[in-house]
């Protein structure tokens, strides 16, 4: 298991394990987000409250979500590549942090578009939002960081320390944020427990979830393999590669 | 050497050569003066409005000069080679940063702190406020030195570093500056504090035995 583990984090090795993943992973990606998009906009039944306005959630909840996801594994990644010095590690790291920041700007952009008719303003400094932007800040500081250091392995360094500091503090962030001040609706998916949503729903927006996380392992993978090449342009097998 | 002597004699020294750059230490006692004074000229000087703001002016400014303090903190040390120094020697680093940052904290974050209950009169904070004004920024001021240390320590040698610690560390500033400043909001209205000062107390107690250990990690990678 840990021979095969190594063997896999080499970048030739990850290179072609990830060129044969790729076109199993787009296709779930497209089927998935064909079945969330046609069961969300046509099938699921209009809200009795919000009418049509709703249907941004098969949009925006997958956002929001993947922007934290994509915090917390960013953190696990760098926090592997530092324990077991492993480049991949980092690899994975660069190539997640704008994508998590452009999923947290698109729930934050969808978020204020729905808010705008439903509570009468682009913008209100609740808790869920404000915490969503604070997570925006924290992203782009990753990326200013890794920016700033010319050193390519002190970069990755600094940013799992980075990343570690930021993991441990975002829940305190979010709860005293909580704290402050609240008028976001409660959340409507559990995890334990029956969620507050009709099944005609909820099922195109558990499929809309599915899909926005493969869709970011395709354009991850897609990445990293840029990555590997850029980094490995001299190796032999970059240049038979090309040839 | 154990480690109480290795800690009192670093803070000593840290504290002597903290003292004899004493200008340094004054930039952002001023900084906070004049910035406070900026905020009746700029909203307006009504007492009922600076009585609102005052908790929250008090506290931003008061982060914000603590983000600027930190330039010198391990500056001098990477410019002259004692840094290294440091990071060879055998005696736990966390330690050492520890003591620097206490004789930091001292010299030049308690006059800060001096310098606010001094500023809340002038902005009508109520005289019943003072007192949670003082344990706050008592609880809530170390707690951002050691993160600020951190941003500090990731940045070590990049040129025009401080806009970038501020980016790093602002956002982890969010929670002392609400709890910090809403304790403050509160007793000026009378009501009880002690929650909000617990959960300040707390974060001092996490940040305290954490914050030394990734600066020592964040000075290893700097040096390298």
């Amino acid at each position: 298991m840990w021979l095969w583990f190594n063997k896999l984090t080499t970048s030739k090795v990850f290179y072609q394990f990830a060129g044969r993943l790729l076109p199993w992973l787009g296709a779930l990606t497209i089927i998935l987000l064909a079945y969330g998009l046609y069961g969300g906009l046509v099938l699921a039944p209009p809200d009795y409250q919000q009418g049509d306005a709703f249907r941004i959630i098969y949009v925006h909840v997958p956002c929001a979500l993947l922007s934290m996801m994509i915090y917390v594994f960013m953190a696990v990644a760098a926090a592997v590549g530092l324990i077991f010095r492993i480049k991949l590690a980092d690899m994975l790291v660069t190539a997640s942090a704008p994508l998590g920041a452009s999923f947290t700007l698109l729930a934050l952009v969808t978020g204020s578009l729905w808010g705008k008719p439903m509570w009468g303003a682009w913008w209100v400094w609740d808790a869920r939002l404000t915490s969503e932007l604070i997570l925006l800040f924290l992203y782009l500081g990753v990326i200013a960081l890794r920016s700033a250091i010319p050193d390519r392995e002190q970069a990755a360094k600094a940013c799992a320390i980075l990343l570690i500091v930021g993991v441990i503090n975002i829940p305190i962030i979010h709860y005293s944020v909580y704290w402050w001040n609240t008028l976001h609706q409660g959340a409507t998916l559990k995890l334990f427990g029956s969620s507050l949503i009709a099944p005609s729903m909820l099922h195109p927006l558990l499929a809309m979830i599915a899909a926005f996380i493969f869709y970011f392992a395709v354009v991850l993978l897609l990445r990293t393999r840029c990555e590997i090449l850029k980094r490995e342009r001299k190796s032999r097998w970059v240049l038979e590669l090309k040839n | 050497m154990d480690l109480y002597r290795l800690f009192i004699t670093t803070l000593r020294l840290e504290a002597l050569l903290i003292y004899r750059h004493y200008s340094q230490v004054l930039n952002p006692l001023l900084f906070y003066a004049m910035t406070i004074s900026l905020f009746p000229l700029g909203l307006s000087p009504q007492p009922q409005l600076l009585h609102a703001v005052a908790p929250g002016v008090l506290w931003i400014v008061a982060l914000l000069s603590i983000l600027l303090s930190l330039h010198p903190l391990f500056e001098g040390d990477f410019a002259d080679g004692t840094l290294e120094q440091l990071l060879l020697s055998p005696q736990p680093l966390s330690i050492i940063i520890l003591a620097k940052l206490l004789a930091h904290w001292l010299l030049s974050v308690f006059p800060l702190i001096l310098l606010a209950l001094l500023f809340a009169p002038l902005l009508h904070l109520p005289l019943a406020a003072m007192g949670t004004l003082f344990a706050s920024l008592l609880l809530g001021t170390p707690v951002l030195l050691l993160i600020g240390a951190i941003g500090k320590a990731l940045t070590l040698g990049i040129r025009n570093s401080s806009l970038l610690v501020m980016l790093l560390v602002l956002p982890f500033y969010i929670p002392v500056l609400i709890l910090g400043a809403g304790s403050v909001a509160l007793a000026g209205t009378g009501l009880a504090v002690t929650g909000e000062l617990a959960w300040l107390g707390a974060m001092l107690v996490l940040a305290l035995p954490l914050a030394p250990l990734a600066i020592a990690a964040a000075l290893r990678v700097g040096i390298n």
